[in-house]
This record gives C-alpha cells, structure tokens and sequence, in this order.
C-alpha cells in the first residue's frame, strides 16, 4: 500500500530522526520512510535531490556520509553509498550526467561516479572549497556548474568540467560607514534562470545578487530583511522575487530587481530550514524545526493552503513540480493471466465483458482499506 | 409640603415604590392609551409597558434605579424558585435524573491540538529518547545548576535565587559581574554544570528566567510573574531541608509541553528522598505554569495536608531555542508570536 502511494506524494522531507517522509496533500496523509525500519538519529537527512530520470527517484544524503537512493514508484530504499569528505554533514548534493556531487562541511567537494554496483571507490573529482561551508547548489541550466558559499567562506562559482580554480569568486563589499569589515555568511545560494546571475542570503540578514558577467566582483543589489539570520531561500515561478526564511520563522518575499519587501507569509513558529516554491503554480512549502509542514500560496491571496504535523525537526524538503496535482484513478489490477482455452474462447469472451464491468466496483472497496496515517480525530488522543 | 416632601424624599422605599407603581401604571396607561388612539387597539387593563419599552429610557435617575432594583430583586427570586423547581424534580426522580450539565470553562473548550503526544506513538518516543536530555534520563548524568541574575541585582531577587538553590539540590549561586552568557558557557561544561538559570531582573523585580541545558541544549526564555519569596507566603512551614524532593509535572501534554517537562525535570535528581516528604510542582494551565513548593504529610489513607514552604511563581514560556544561549544567531525551535497565535481564546500551546 505504502508502495502504492508513493508515487503520488506531493512534498518529500527529510527529518532529524533519519526518517524520509512521503506527503500527500489531497489526501492528507503522511507516510515514513527509513532504510533500516527504524529511526536512526545517525542518519539524520541533511540533503535530498532528485535522482537521475525525472522525479522517479530521491538521492538522500544522511549525516553518516552516505547517500542513500529511494524509488519513489516502489517506495524502497534501493542502494546506499558511502562518500566521505572530511568532517561534518552533507551541505549539498547533486546529480549530473550519473555522476554525484557532494559537498560536505569541511569543504571538500566530490564528484563520484553513480554506478548502482560500485559501493565504494575513488571520488572522479575532488575540490577544497574553503572551510565551513553553508550551501552548495547546482546550476540547474548548466549541470556541471555548481556554487558554493558559506562562513568566511565567499561565493564562489565552480565548471566541473574546467579548471580548478573557481569560474567566479565574489568579492566582500566595502567596509561599513565605521570602516569595520563586513563579515561573510552565505546561508543559500539561488542561480537565476535565464542569465547567469546568483542570488544569496546572508546570515547577516542580507539578500545579495551577483553577476558574474559584469566585471564587477562585489554584489550588483544588495537589500536586508528583519534582525535574525536568513536560513533558507527559493526562487517565485515569475522570476522576479524570492522567498527567504529566518531563524525566526519569518517568511518574506523580497523583489531583487529593486531590493524591497512585497510582503510576508505568517504561521510559521521555528527556524525555517527548507523552502521551495513550485515551477508553475504559487506555492510554497516550507518546512522548520516546529515540526510542522506548511504549504502557502503565494498570490491571489497570499495564505496558508495546508498544514501538517510531521512528529519530528524537519531539515530539507523537495517539492514535486509536476503539474497535476490529482491523484490519478487507482491502476487496474495487474492482468489475471489468460487461460489458453481455444475451446472457450467465447465464453471468455462474455466473461472478460462482465469482469470488465465489475473492475471498476472493485476499486474504490480496494481504496478504503488504505489505512488513513494521519487523520487524527478529536478526543481520540489521551492527554 | 414637608410631608410631600418627606414622602418623596426620605419616605420608605415602599411608599416610593407604590407611588412610582401606582404612577407607572398611569404613564403605561396614558402611553398605551396614546397607542391605542394610534392603532385602534383596546389596551390591556393591568400594568402592561406598550413594546420596545426599557427602563434605561426612564429619564428620572431615581426612579430608574428603583425599577432596575426591582426588577433585579424579581429576576433572583424567578432564578431561585427555578432552581428550586429543578431540585425538587432531581430529588422526585432520584436515581433516573438526567446526569448535571457540566459547565463550559475554557480549558473545556480548547480547541484540539494536533502536536499533543500520545503515549503510544513510536516515532516521538524514540525522539524523546536520544534526544538531548537522554542522557539524563538514561542515568548518566546527575543534574548540576549554576543559578545567577542579570547584572547588578536587587534584594529581592538575590533572595529569590538564594530561596531556588536551597529547593534545587546540588545547585550554586554565583554573583554576575557584568560577563556575557556566551563566555560563561564553556566554562560551566568545562566544570560539568548540566544546567544554567539566568533571573532577569527589571526594576528592582525579577521578571524572566532563562533555563539553558548543557552541553548543547536548548534554551528556553520564560516571563517570570507572581513571585512571591518566603516571608510574603502565609501560612507557610519552616524552610525546605536538604532532602531531595519529589517532582509532580502537570498537564503538559503537547510536543512543545514534552521537552519543556523534561527540562524542568532534569533540573532535579532522580531519586528522591520520600523522608523528605517535600515536593516540587510545575503545573501547566492555559499556558502559564505554576511552581510551588510544598511539604506533605499524610494523616490517613486519604488525608494529605500541606504546607507551602518556598518560593512561588508563574512562567509563560516565550522562546524555546535549539542550542546553547545564542539570541542573535541561534535558531528557534518555537516563539511565541502574540499576534498570530494569541488570536483564539481557546488555543493553548503547552
């Protein structure tokens, strides 16, 4: 059943407690997802992407340095692999061309050759970012260009497939009104489609975008918001604003062609540490340490859609960005094998008539028995 | 014209009463006849006030205060014979009465939150269970408290965090010279402190507490209210021993109410000594929780008495932050919004 059901979650998340959980928003159901059966706080989910071949399958990367790849039409764990690199947990995964990047903590960033046997073996590529890295994220125009940013640590666009050396590596703006140096703290980057400009947050409570193809170093904008470091940021289907959270719970969205706020989202009472709109549709769902999933719409009018309680901190989430959002009509039952009877071929005839009459009876008693997760009644909880 | 006045004046409200009833009646008359001449309808003969008639359009203040005194003396006597009525029936029905309706209170009325733990869930269980206090509640840890106020306190609340040491077991209070929070820190888990207290102070009272478990624990800030120390407690039994006491955590019943409840209890060793017979309280209603300290003894089976001993007050939780003392930079597990989330009266968040 839970096989069954996978295919049509809408938001995947990623938990402190290791657990990947699949969201249904017609339904309104959540479903738990581990490798081994049970939570383990060792694999705590740090990164989730999508696999190679559309959205069939999910790369997640765990705090123990593995990646792990789950099937989302079987509902399994398929395989894991282990990439190390260094201290600390994943900032960053990426799929490009069946190879993996991964970046972690420390700064080392890994391409690996995805090969469903290979468990173990040597990284095709391996870059020193700088220490203390926040964020690595894919260009998704150009699969092989990847941008990193973190503490200390500058905004600096890599070619996978050039040299070593970064493609374009910021410079920090001029010293403040008291002539003190302004610190660094790129928490997320976001690269614009369409140009080759970045946009990042600070956990200084900037918003920055840069563009590589002027020959200015320093941020082309550069707008702040609230008092409280930004955490997480995402891109509006019209491409003309984004989306920021902050350890507050605050969401805003902020126009970066001119560098001022169009308004605020409500709801949220924790840090945000995942955000993602859809490509088409106005929605938002994000995800933070209250343990609650929300999915906001955000125009005509800007509001909260859905809500979930999912038990545990949740730390990334992955949106899916197909258009119909319905769950398809339950599959027919795979085909009963046809008895090779040339004798009675029209009684099967008239049989096969009435079974196709009586399938369709049959679906919605098979949809019933689908156990309901996450509806929890009123009163049905002791207190 | 003395008597007139007297009887106007000073005269027994009955005399009053029969004058203004007997004048009422006149006007009710007058008015319905008014009416009547109106609408062509006969009207009725006893005192009957023509409709959307109220007493507050009686423009003479004394008058009107006695038809309201009148008409309130009529509504309690209707309201005790009801009530005498409904008795009666009770008592004639016996044990086929109908079951008394229960009042609605707001803690009645909360609207139900969809975070509150049940006992059986495994996924939260094994979220309790290697969180960061599991290491208290696995028994390898005993709890040690660092108690200290803002900078340059007042009496009250240097008595105050004298009171707490003396009802926390195993717990120091040191003087703040002026040192930041985040400086202290790595010195209390360099000398094993597992907890810190912080009382801020305004005014010369003490209004928060901040609560930080060590080594990297959460935070959470409280608005403290409703202190009251020692001496201010009356009736009151002599001070606490050194006896380690009991600790009763009520109703914290949602996933937010859960780690603040294990907070609170990791502040206090595990075994306590029942010779003691002292007991800590945390009691959580409508978002506020209630501490007091009491000594109980049992004087039959069913019988407790208690005296109250330490000190009292009442905390509203506003920040829960993930992480040791960051306000700048730490993330927030939970903040209390006030004007998106106080919008509901029935809505509570412990």
């Amino acid at each position: 059943m839970a096989a069954a059901t996978a295919r049509w979650n809408h938001v995947w998340v990623g938990t402190e407690t290791g657990i990947l959980k699949g969201v249904n928003l017609q339904r309104k159901q959540a479903a738990n997802f581990t490798a081994a059966g049970q939570p383990r706080r060792e694999e705590a989910v740090s990164a989730l992407c999508w696999g190679a071949g559309g959205e069939a399958r999910i790369l997640v990367g765990c705090a123990d340095g593995t990646v792990k790849r789950f099937d989302t039409e079987e509902g399994i764990f398929q395989g894991q692999r282990h990439c190390p690199g260094g201290e600390g947990t994943f900032r960053g995964l990426a799929q490009a061309d069946g190879n993996l990047i991964t970046c972690m903590d420390s700064g080392i960033l890994r391409v690996w050759h995805d090969d469903e046997k290979e468990t173990s073996s040597d990284p095709l590529l391996e870059l020193r970012v700088g220490p203390e890295v926040c964020r690595m994220r894919q260009d998704p125009a150009h699969p092989h260009v990847v941008a990193t940013g973190g503490k200390e640590n500058a905004l600096k666009v890599w070619d996978l497939q050039g040299s070593k050396e970064p493609v374009f590596k910021a410079k920090n703006v001029r010293n403040d009104w008291l002539n003190l140096r302004v610190p660094i703290w790129e928490q997320d980057i976001q690269f614009l489609p369409g140009s080759q400009k970045l946009v990042t947050c600070t956990g200084y409570q900037q918003v920055r975008v840069y563009d590589p193809a002027s020959p200015q170093r320093r941020p082309v904008l550069e707008s702040t918001y609230g008092e409280y470091p930004l955490t997480a940021m995402t891109l509006t289907p019209e491409g003309n604003s984004v989306i920021v959270g902050n350890t507050h719970g605050q969401l805003a969205e902020i126009d970066f062609r001119q560098g001022r706020l169009l308004g605020c989202l409500k709801g949220l009472a924790g840090s945000v540490r995942g955000l993602q709109c859809h490509p088409s549709k106005p929605l938002l769902a994000s995800c933070g340490l209250d343990r609650v999933l929300r999915i906001h719409r955000i125009r005509n009018p800007r509001g909260l859609e859905h809500k979930i309680y999912l038990k545990s901190r949740l730390n990334c989430l992955l949106l899916s960005g197909r258009d119909n959002w319905e769950d398809e009509p339950q599959e027919q039952e795979p085909d009963k094998t046809p008895i090779e009877d040339t004798e009675t071929d029209e009684l099967w005839a008239s049989l096969e008539a009435a079974a196709k009459r009586k399938l369709p009876g049959l679906d919605p008693t098979h949809g019933a028995h689908q156990t309901r997760r996450k509806k929890k009644r009123p009163g049905s909880t002791s207190s | 014209m003395a008597k007139a006045g007297g009887t106007s004046g000073g005269g027994g409200k009955k005399s009053l009463k029969r004058k203004a009833a007997a004048q009422e009646p006149q006007e009710a008359t007058v008015v319905a006849g008014d009416a009547a001449t109106e609408n062509g309808v006969p009207p009725p003969k006893a005192a009957a006030f023509p409709p959307g008639f109220s007493i507050s359009e009686i423009k003479n203040k004394q008058r009107r205060h006695l038809m309201f005194t009148r008409w309130k003396q009529q509504q309690r006597k209707e309201k005790l014979a009801a009530k005498k009525k409904l008795k009666k029936e009770r008592d004639a029905l016996g044990d086929k009465a109908p079951p008394k309706p229960v009042p609605k209170t707001i803690d009645n009325q909360r609207v139900y939150d969809e975070t509150t733990v049940d006992p059986n869930d495994e996924e939260v269980a094994y979220d309790e269970a290697t969180d960061e206090f599991s290491s208290y509640f696995n028994r390898q840890t005993s709890p040690k408290i660092l108690i200290t106020t803002s900078d340059r306190p007042h009496g009250r609340t240097v008595r105050l965090c004298e009171q707490l040491s003396t009802v926390i077991p195993d717990s120091h209070v040191y003087y703040r010279r002026g040192l930041a929070l985040k400086k202290i820190i790595p010195q209390c888990i360099s000398r094993d402190f597992t907890d810190l207290i912080v009382i801020n102070e305004d005014r010369k009272i003490p209004n928060g507490l901040i609560l930080c478990h060590l080594p990297n624990g959460p935070t959470a800030h409280f608005k403290m209210s409703s202190v009251r120390l020692r001496k201010e407690i009356k009736r009151r039994g002599k001070d606490p021993t050194e006896h380690v006491p009991e600790i009763i955590l009520n109703n914290f019943t949602t996933r937010l109410g859960h780690s603040i409840g294990r907070m609170f209890a990791s502040l206090f060793p595990h075994n306590p000594q029942f010779i003691g017979r002292q007991v800590a309280t945390f009691h959580n209603q409508r978002d506020y929780i209630f501490f007091r300290f009491h000594r109980y003894i049992f004087k039959s089976e069913k019988k407790v008495g208690i005296q109250e001993l330490g000190p009292r007050f009442t905390l509203k939780l506003r920040s829960l932050q993930k992480g040791t003392f960051d306000s700048k930079y730490g993330e927030y597990e939970w903040v209390h919004k006030p004007r998106e989330m106080d919008t509901s009266r029935r809505k509570f968040h412990l």
